[in-house]
């Protein structure tokens, strides 16, 4: 909206470009500024000299490698290679200052007996700084992570309850060969009425009031040939590690939600219902998927979570 | 030619502006079809079959690439949360690749026999459940919608256009079993893609429901079988940078 009828050049003006746009709409022909003009330059200069160094162009069917190398061992023998990541990468992996680091602490945690390691403060940092990660990649899918694991699904690692046993030993066993946990059903051997039997007397050991005569009844069967209970469970049903069954009588439930019941009535219910059900867990074996430094590491790290027995 | 003839005349304008603006893609993506290493020698991939290959249109069609990436980068970091670093050769079937650069949710090259197949199907219907930290939603209708494989043959088909080696007469069928030995080739055989894909969802069970094959067998199939194609002990740590 200039009123000037002639905005042509003013004294210290620089020229105009020429165009005239609407009769007198124009453009001054201002020259870039000198900063990014020689910015333009540099990067010109920094692209030759990056295609000096580094892979760059094509040519035929292969490409001009650059002068910059890489040297990195291969089976025992030195390398050397034009630059490329694959290489940078190799050689962080055997080189690097933090891959290093890391490869002694596992080599030096790989060859500590459990007592030796347990006891061990830097040692153990190293344990829970690496196992982090590694649990949460490999075991937090399922125990969750921080390893409390779901009711009815998964294991909670963060109590002193164990399955298959809690010494850093057993914990390691489980990681190298994997577990199955069974136990059969009973919906052909016992009838509605046994099954809530059986479970007044499992509830009964956890410090639950029940009707003694049902209590006294399940008793039999628990401990009976009609339920045969007792041979993964024991007769006081303190578990056995060496089955994965675990000890019915210390008020931990890691399969049937007995603490979200309302009430007796409904304990007995899911109890009774999850002996008709039976269960099949089922853990991996990790021993082809981690090296034994790393299990190691693991085994310490979920043994340290529950306190460990 | 005047630059003012460029600047009047939109048509001109916008012609050039697509010529100058495709050099960058043109000097980065054409030499990587005639470069000779671009694709890595190595044992062990092949095409998919039948039901991998609906569950990675599974895959694609429910977006998981918007948040999952299929790249294991060769970083130190990467390697060792995922595995071995993602090789040009174990996507050459993909058509088209996943590789992405989107990591909402973990990347999945290495995905495959990482959890069970139980897992993946709960995961799948509600990851919450397992992973209570998760945003990913649930896709439930994976494990209630039965799988469409009525068009699997035109699906190779397609593929096979585009330079998988999916096999349709014998001729083609032999050399598959020259390249990838007998049980793959006739796994890549689309006169044979139906009764394959029947066989391999019953065999496997993934979703394990036998009553009919949903479309979770084929994702689970899929995803089951990502990154397991090549055997990395048998490679050296410096084996692929040959290739590079």
């Amino acid at each position: 909206m200039s009123t000037n009828e002639n905005p042509s050049k003013k004294p210290g003006q620089v020229e105009t470009t020429g165009h005239v746009w609407d009769s007198n709409l124009q453009e001054y022909n201002n020259p870039l500024p000198r900063w990014w003009l020689w910015g333009f330059y540099a990067t010109v200069v920094f692209a030759l000299v990056y295609w000096v160094l580094y892979p760059a162009w094509p040519v035929g069917g292969s490409f001009t490698k650059g002068l910059n190398t890489i040297t990195f061992m291969q089976d025992g023998e030195e390398v050397t290679t034009h630059w490329n990541t694959r290489s940078l990468f190799a050689r962080e992996m055997q080189s690097g200052k933090q891959a290093v680091r890391q490869r002694e602490m596992l080599e030096q945690v790989g060859a500590m007996d459990y007592e030796t390691l347990l006891a061990d403060v830097e040692a153990m940092s190293f344990v829970n700084a690496y196992a982090k990660g590694a649990f949460g990649t490999w075991c937090a899918a399922c125990h969750q992570t921080g390893g409390g694991g779901v009711i009815g699904q998964y294991p909670n690692l963060r109590d002193d309850h164990w399955l298959w046993g809690g010494t850093a030993e057993q914990i390691e066993e489980t990681l190298v060969l994997g577990r199955i946990g069974y136990m059969p059903g009973y919906r052909e051997s016992l009838d509605g009425q046994q099954l809530e039997q059986v479970a007044s007397y499992v509830l009964s050991l956890n410090g639950f009031a029940m009707n003694d005569v049902d209590v006294a009844a399940g008793g039999e069967i628990f401990n009976g040939y009609l339920g045969g209970c007792y041979q993964c469970h024991g007769v006081d049903a303190a578990g056995l590690a060496s089955l994965g069954a675990p000890n019915l009588s210390n008020n931990i439930w890691g399969l049937v939600d007995v603490p979200g019941a309302a009430n007796d009535e409904e304990r007995v219910a899911r109890v009774a219902r999850f002996v008709h059900q039976g269960v099949q867990r089922h853990m991996p074996a990790f021993a082809d998927r981690l090296s034994p430094a790393e299990i190691r590491v693991l085994s310490a790290y979920v043994h340290s979570l529950g306190g460990g027995q | 030619m005047k630059h003012e003839s460029v600047e009047t005349n939109a048509g001109l304008l916008i012609i050039l502006t697509l010529a100058v603006i495709s050099i960058g893609g043109l000097v980065e993506i054409v030499p990587l079809f005639y470069i000779n290493d671009t694709i890595e020698e190595v044992e062990g991939v092949r095409p998919y079959t039948p039901l991998e290959q609906r569950g990675r249109d599974l895959y694609v069609r429910e977006g998981c690439y918007t948040c999952h990436s299929q790249m294991v980068r060769p970083f130190r970091d990467e390697m060792l949360r995922y595995g071995h670093y993602s090789l040009a050769a174990e996507s050459q079937f993909d058509h088209p690749f996943q590789w992405g650069s989107k990591r909402t949710g973990p990347d999945l090259a290495r995905v495959g026999g990482k959890y069970s197949n139980e897992w993946q199907v709960q995961h799948l219907i509600q990851p919450k459940s397992l992973v209570p930290e998760s945003i990913m939603p649930g896709y439930p209708w994976l494990a209630a919608n039965r799988l469409d494989y009525s068009d699997i043959e035109q699906r190779m088909i397609a593929l096979k256009r585009v330079g998988v080696p999916y096999s349709i007469n014998q001729e083609e069928f032999e050399a598959n079993v020259e390249r990838f030995g007998e049980d793959v080739a006739v796994m890549l055989d689309i006169n044979r893609a139906e009764e394959n894909l029947i066989a391999q969802a019953q065999r496997e069970n993934f979703d394990g429901d036998r009553a009919f094959i949903s479309e979770m067998d084929a994702m689970v199939a899929y995803l089951q079988v990502l990154g397991t194609m090549v055997d990395f002990n048998e490679y050296s740590a410096g084996h692929f940078a040959e290739f590079r």
